[in-house]
């Protein structure tokens, strides 16, 4: 239990009748960027509701740096920062307002406040309503005061909503930042794949309320398992060459044949093959299947 | 003890520029600036009443707490527990609020209290601005017999019971305005209420007493009854008084309960 930063131990929560998570188990490592995977309606949001202790879970289900959540209510929520939904701002509050009310909630010193608008890059719209702001600048400020508090644990929902190519960039490298060199642990959750693939250094993806996976960024990357295309002529022929000599064939189509992957070598063998029988390969590559199909393969499956 | 004084202060860092903020100030000075100024335009048919310097007082201040004790006074209330409440639903901040190391005792009770130190500074300025204007007119028009009666007492006493009239209003009205993020709820069923109360206490029902609405009303009445007879001896600690505190401190436990299983969805 140790190890986690967050842990959960088959985590059950309803509205009324209505299961939203089930049997959740959690295994968020510290130091690490877990990407939270699921399409909307997961049930990705309710969970980090219930790590926030906004919705109260069943005693003994949810561990905070190995603390059970709801006995230590204000101990663990002092090492989160946390960015939920729509950030939460005061409309009628200058953007360094709404990070000065942080500061005297949080009793951490006022100039914090400009230290982190410059950080998300909003320090020339300190002064502006927060109202007037976009919803890209909404955004930045809603991660403004999730780190304000130089929390160990950062939980954002979806953080890269709402901006722009640039500001997506940013805020993956902000996160890598932080993970990496200040062993900052960061949740976030997405329904783009893509999205994580880049700064996760684990994935947990959830539907339906489940966890249908959970490891680091290399096991999923294990799951989908490469394959050789190869673009011949004659196909019929050539498949049943390669029948004989012992490739397994996994698919066929009019210009394609498709075998496992084994390695280079092996790749350059079967070409050999081909050609030492009069068969013309126009090409011969390796696939793997993507992993935004794999994710919609584990979600669509369940 | 600390986590409620910054969330305290936090409440007053929200809402310094809000209309809920400024109206504490406004409004007295307002209602009290008119009125003065209509003593003053008047002051020569004033001068001929002949009126002795108790009943000036009274006619003068009454003014003010009439139509504060009456409509103002219940309507304030209710938007005071509505904005201090409606500042976190308008913005969805109440799972930012919940979300920070504080208890959640100290969030609630700081809202709650500031609601209350709202209104103690807006009829705090009522009484302090209705002595002081009441003294400028006396420098203003000499004539005027303002200056040969202290009226602190009578001053200080029925704002303090009006005061303490309205805590029963603002417990309940803050647990409407808690649980509906809209205006028009909690406004419809205050305003309902407010209007029961002024019937229920203007035909002196006997348990009329037991609606908060009509409390300050009740409060107000027996002020000016008393008034006529000795106005330095009356008590503060009412049976109206009594009964607004208690509604008070009980809708302010249950408040509390309603705020620690609320789900912040």
């Amino acid at each position: 239990m140790g190890n986690y930063a967050i842990e959960t131990v088959g985590l059950n929560f309803n509205f009324g009748n209505q299961a939203i998570v089930k049997n959740l188990s959690l295994q968020v490592p510290k130091g690490s960027i877990y990407g939270f995977l699921g399409p909307n309606g997961a049930g990705k949001t309710t969970t980090i509701k219930i790590l926030l202790n906004l919705l109260k879970s069943p005693s003994d289900q949810v561990f905070i740096f190995g603390k059970e959540i709801n006995s230590n209510r204000i101990a663990t929520l002092k090492r989160i920062g946390a960015l939920v939904e729509q950030p939460a701002i005061y409309g009628h509050l200058t953007g360094k307002e709404n990070l000065v009310n942080r500061c005297i909630l949080l009793g951490i010193k006022k100039s914090k406040a400009d230290e982190m608008l410059s950080l998300v890059g909003l320090a020339e719209a300190a002064n502006k309503k927060a109202s007037k702001y976009s919803l890209g600048m909404k955004q930045r400020l809603g991660i403004a005061q999730a780190l304000i508090s130089d929390p160990e644990l950062l939980l954002l929902d979806e953080p890269t909503n709402g901006l722009d190519p640039n500001g997506i960039i940013e805020v993956r490298n902000l996160m890598i930042d932080l993970a990496t060199k200040h062993n900052k642990t960061i949740l976030v959750s997405s329904h783009l794949l893509a999205e994580i693939e880049r700064t996760a250094t684990h994935v947990g993806i959830i539907n339906k309320g489940q966890l249908l996976f959970q490891g680091t960024i290399n096991e999923l990357h294990l799951l989908s398992k490469p394959v050789l295309e190869i673009e011949v002529d004659k196909i019929e022929s050539a498949s049943s060459l390669l029948t004989k000599s012992g490739y397994e064939i996994i698919a066929k189509t009019d210009k394609v044949i498709t075998v496992p992957f084994t390695s280079s070598q092996k790749s350059g063998e079967l070409n050999t093959l081909l050609i030492q029988n009069g068969f013309t390969v126009s090409s011969l590559y390796q696939q793997r299947k993507d992993l935004e199909n794999l994710f919609l393969d584990i979600t669509k499956t369940n | 003890m600390h986590a409620l004084y910054i969330s305290l202060v936090s409440e007053f860092y929200k809402s310094r520029k809000t209309l809920a903020f400024w109206a504490a100030i406004l409004l007295p000075v307002i209602i009290c600036g008119l009125i003065s100024f209509g003593f003053y335009s008047d002051a020569e048919k004033i001068i001929t009443n002949h009126y002795p310097p108790m009943i000036l007082w009274a006619h003068y201040s009454g003014a003010a707490l009439g139509v504060m004790g009456f409509l103002i006074m219940p309507f304030y209330v209710i938007f005071m527990a509505f904005s201090v409440n409606n500042i976190e639903h308008k913005n969805d901040t109440w799972k930012m609020l919940f979300a920070q190391p504080l208890n959640k005792f100290s969030i609630y009770a700081a809202k709650y209290l500031y609601a209350v130190l709202l209104i103690f500074i807006c009829l705090f300025l009522f009484a302090t601005l209705t002595y002081a204007f009441g003294q400028l007119l006396q420098v203003l028009v000499p004539k005027l017999n303002f200056n040969q009666y202290n009226p602190l007492n009578i001053l200080i006493n029925s704002y303090a019971k009006l005061f303490l009239a309205s805590l029963g209003i603002l417990s309940l009205q803050f647990i409407l305005s808690l649980l509906w993020g809209d205006f028009l709820k909690p406004m419809g069923i205050g305003f309902v209420g407010t209007i029961m109360g002024i019937i229920t206490a203007n035909v002196g029902w006997k348990y009329a007493y037991l609606n908060p609405y009509s409390l300050p009303t009740l409060a107000l009445r027996i002020t000016k009854v008393k008034k006529n007879t000795d106005p330095l001896d009356f008590p503060i600690f009412t049976q109206e008084i009594w009964t607004s505190l208690i509604y008070a401190v009980i809708l302010f436990i249950i408040g509390y309960f309603i705020v620690t299983k609320k789900s912040i969805k």
